[in-house]
């Protein structure tokens, strides 16, 4: 589903990103861990095209994401605040990027009320921008919105942060469903590795830039990855 | 501690992200205000011979001062769009070892050293001098000049008060109209003369200079006041939280009827709605409407037609000029979001431009009255508006495309009262000089008609080429993608 190949991202001959191969099949839960400044970010930026590779590409379904735009379509991402329109209600939020999903109001409505219990009544009829929800609250409707349109790639950037310990359980069970019935690819990378051992069925770790780990879970990953982290 | 503050101001200044840019505007904006201090020192040397001329059997002195009303009142208007208290990030002050007081009266303190305190003295000191050197008494002069000075600083703190009242409000700019006319009208209809009773206390100060001790009385109560207010903002819970208003949501749905852009179009409309800042813009549709009554009742402009178009493209391009300088920034704190979803670019730039078109339109039909003035106006605001919306939408969108700044929408500084200031006026120079300029080339060469018809030709290319320009227009916002990005990413 998604290979990458040579890629590397510099800033000024600092090489932060230089990855020789990754290959993610589709349906699986892919998570990315390490320490700030591994790299997370910046692979799942050009991921999404938001910045340009210094070599190197990734081909999503074999569409090269930096030249043809023809990804977009199945792909949705939430990385950080900076994917909300302050000035919107969630309502509205999710109707406008419905509607950029080609998905109408019924469609969406739908989909929300699947998330009844994840929202805990504090998201849907509020009446409030979403500039003035909280972190969390934000980091909901954010996460949700990325749900929209049956896309088949799914990139959530630190997913668990800012998340009461009831959200981040409820969470974990939507993407697990996620790409255990549904086949979505879902991309997370977090600093708990707890969560992440939970969730997904592979692990990269990422240091300065490289690969140095490249785990199938099971029930050594996490003693394994904290050994790794505690040097 | 003052020091500290000083240090923090430079450094904020040094290292902002727009550094660059806003050093070019401030160099412009040195050229702006060294015009200014040329015409005040002008005025100041020129105004005792040059009143003497004119009225050769009175004091100048008493001219002057009879006038001093109507100087406080424009110098209100003037300060209040132009003069801004000066913004300090004050929020990571504030758990630190820094009395909060020290922080009001260094804002506060630094306001009174603004452009706009200085720039009388240019005028006042000149004439004070030519008084005294007419052997004026020495001592009335110069208690004279001191209180012109106090009555500046007097201005600079009420100027805050007003400001600090026009945020509360919708209508911004209602209190200093109702302020200023208010004035205007009790001194105009003789109901309370004002002017009467400026003159008449200038006049006492100049006879015993002590007086000014009134003066000194009111500046420390509005510096009072003016302390009290910040000081007030200074808690999180009050002046520097953002206010949770309830939503007020409408669905739009007759945005529908523009088919595939109607998702981007509800969305701008909800920008402009939602935000102060864009919400101002919107209050300038009635200042740009309303511009040509400053011109055309007046009988010098009327034999002017070349300063028709001038107008005509000003009042039917406000909005155009106000809103479209600041695309895409104005998306700039999701530009990340609109990037990586489905969407094409050229529907995102096409709302823009139909808002900007529908806005030109409206506003000329609204101006449709100004033919009470002649039909040639009427005809000139035509052509004007053909020339909005089929080339200057154009330019400010390929513009648009070199925007680096971001805009955030949701934070507001902790002083910032309204969040525009005199730069943005910079940038519709050339949308409004250069058809003038086209306009006045034809109207003297062959005539007012053929100019009329040569603008509207040039509006009509552009609507007849819409497509091959968004083409081109859209290819510039995908190659400055990453850039934009970017930027909009940096400056938090």
């Amino acid at each position: 589903m998604i290979t990458t190949s040579n890629l590397s991202k510099k800033y000024n001959n600092n090489l932060v990103l230089n990855i020789e191969s990754l290959d993610i099949p589709k349906g699986q839960s892919f998570g990315l861990v390490g320490n700030n400044g591994a790299g997370k970010t910046t692979y799942f930026s050009l991921l999404l095209d938001l910045i340009q590779p210094t070599t190197g590409f990734i081909k999503t379904n074999n569409i090269q994401v930096n030249e043809s735009e023809d990804w977009k379509p199945f792909t949705s991402a939430f990385i950080d605040e900076s994917f909300l329109i302050g000035y919107l209600t969630a309502e509205e939020y999710f109707y406008f990027i419905g509607e950029l999903r080609n998905q109408n109001k019924a469609d969406v409505d739908a989909l929300l009320s699947q998330f009844e219990d994840f929202f805990h009544g504090e998201i849907l009829n509020q009446k409030k921008y979403l500039r003035d929800l909280s972190k969390g609250n934000q980091k909901k409707v954010g996460i949700v919105a990325a749900l929209i349109g049956n896309p088949e790639v799914i990139v959530l950037d630190e997913p668990f942060a800012n998340l009461d310990p009831t959200t981040q359980i409820r969470l974990k069970g939507i993407i697990k469903d996620l790409a255990e019935k549904k086949g979505v690819t879902v991309l997370i990378s977090s600093h708990d590795l707890m969560h992440v051992t939970d969730v997904c069925e592979r692990i990269v770790v990422l240091e300065k830039g490289k690969i140095v780990k490249d785990l199938a879970t099971n029930e050594a990953t996490l003693k394994e990855l904290e050994a790794h982290f505690t040097n | 501690m003052v020091k500290q503050f000083l240090s923090l101001e430079w450094k904020s200044f040094l290292r902002s992200a727009s550094f660059g840019k806003s050093l070019g505007i401030k160099i412009f904006m040195g050229f702006i205000s060294l015009y200014f201090i040329i015409l005040f020192l002008g005025m100041g040397l020129l105004l005792y011979p040059g009143l003497k001329e004119a009225f050769p059997d009175k004091d100048p002195l008493l001219i002057v001062n009879s006038v001093l009303f109507y100087w406080i009142l424009s110098d209100l208007i003037f300060r209040f769009f132009f003069q801004k208290l000066p913004v300090m990030s004050v929020k990571p002050l504030l758990q630190l070892p820094i009395k909060r007081r020290d922080i009001v009266n260094f804002v506060l303190g630094k306001s009174a050293l603004s452009f706009f305190n200085f720039l009388p003295l240019f005028a006042i000191v000149p004439f004070g001098i030519t008084l005294i050197i007419k052997d004026y008494p020495t001592s009335a002069v110069l208690g004279w000049m001191i209180g012109l000075v106090l009555v500046t600083l007097i201005i600079n703190f009420l100027n805050f008060i007003i400001e600090s009242f026009s945020a509360e409000t919708e209508l911004s700019i209602l209190p200093i109209v109702l302020l200023t006319g208010g004035l205007y009208a009790l001194n105009h209809f003789n109901i309370i003369s004002f002017s009467n009773i400026i003159s008449n206390g200038f006049n006492a100060i100049y006879k015993t200079p002590i007086l000014n001790i009134t003066l000194i009385v009111i500046l420390g109560i509005l510096y009072w006041f003016n302390f009290k207010l910040l000081r007030q903002k200074l808690f999180l819970d009050s002046g520097l939280k953002t206010k949770i208003k309830e939503v007020n949501a409408s669905n739009l749905e007759w945005t529908k009827n523009f088919g595939d852009i109607a998702p981007f179009m509800k969305l701008d409309l909800k920008l402009i709605w939602r935000n102060k800042r864009t919400k101002s813009s919107v209050w300038m549709l009635a200042l740009g409407l309303l511009y040509g009554l400053f011109f055309y009742p007046q009988p010098t402009y009327q034999n002017l037609p070349w300063f028709f178009v001038f107008i005509g493209v000003f009042s039917t391009g406000i909005f155009l000029i106000n809103f479209g300088q600041f695309i895409p920034a104005w998306d700039s704190g999701y530009y990340k979001l609109l990037m990586s979803q489905n969407i094409k670019y050229e529907q995102y730039l096409k709302s823009k431009f139909t808002l900007m078109s529908v806005s030109v339109i409206i506003l000329f039909v609204l101006g449709i009255p100004y033919v009470f003035f002649g039909w040639k106006i009427l005809l000139a605001h035509f052509a004007a508006a053909i020339y909005n919306v089929g080339v200057n939408t154009h330019v400010i969108l390929y513009g648009g495309s070199f925007n680096r700044k971001k805009i955030d929408l949701s934070q507001k500084a902790a002083f910032n009262y309204q969040g525009t200031g005199a730069v943005q006026w910079l940038i519709g120079i050339p949308l409004l000089i250069l058809p003038m300029g086209l306009f006045a080339l034809f109207y003297f060469l062959v005539g007012f008609e053929v100019a009329c018809l040569i603008i509207a030709v040039f509006g009509v290319a552009g609507i007849v080429l819409h497509q091959k320009l968004m083409g081109v227009i859209t290819a510039k916002y995908l190659e400055s993608k990453y850039k934009m990005i970017n930027a909009f990413d940096e400056n938090k």
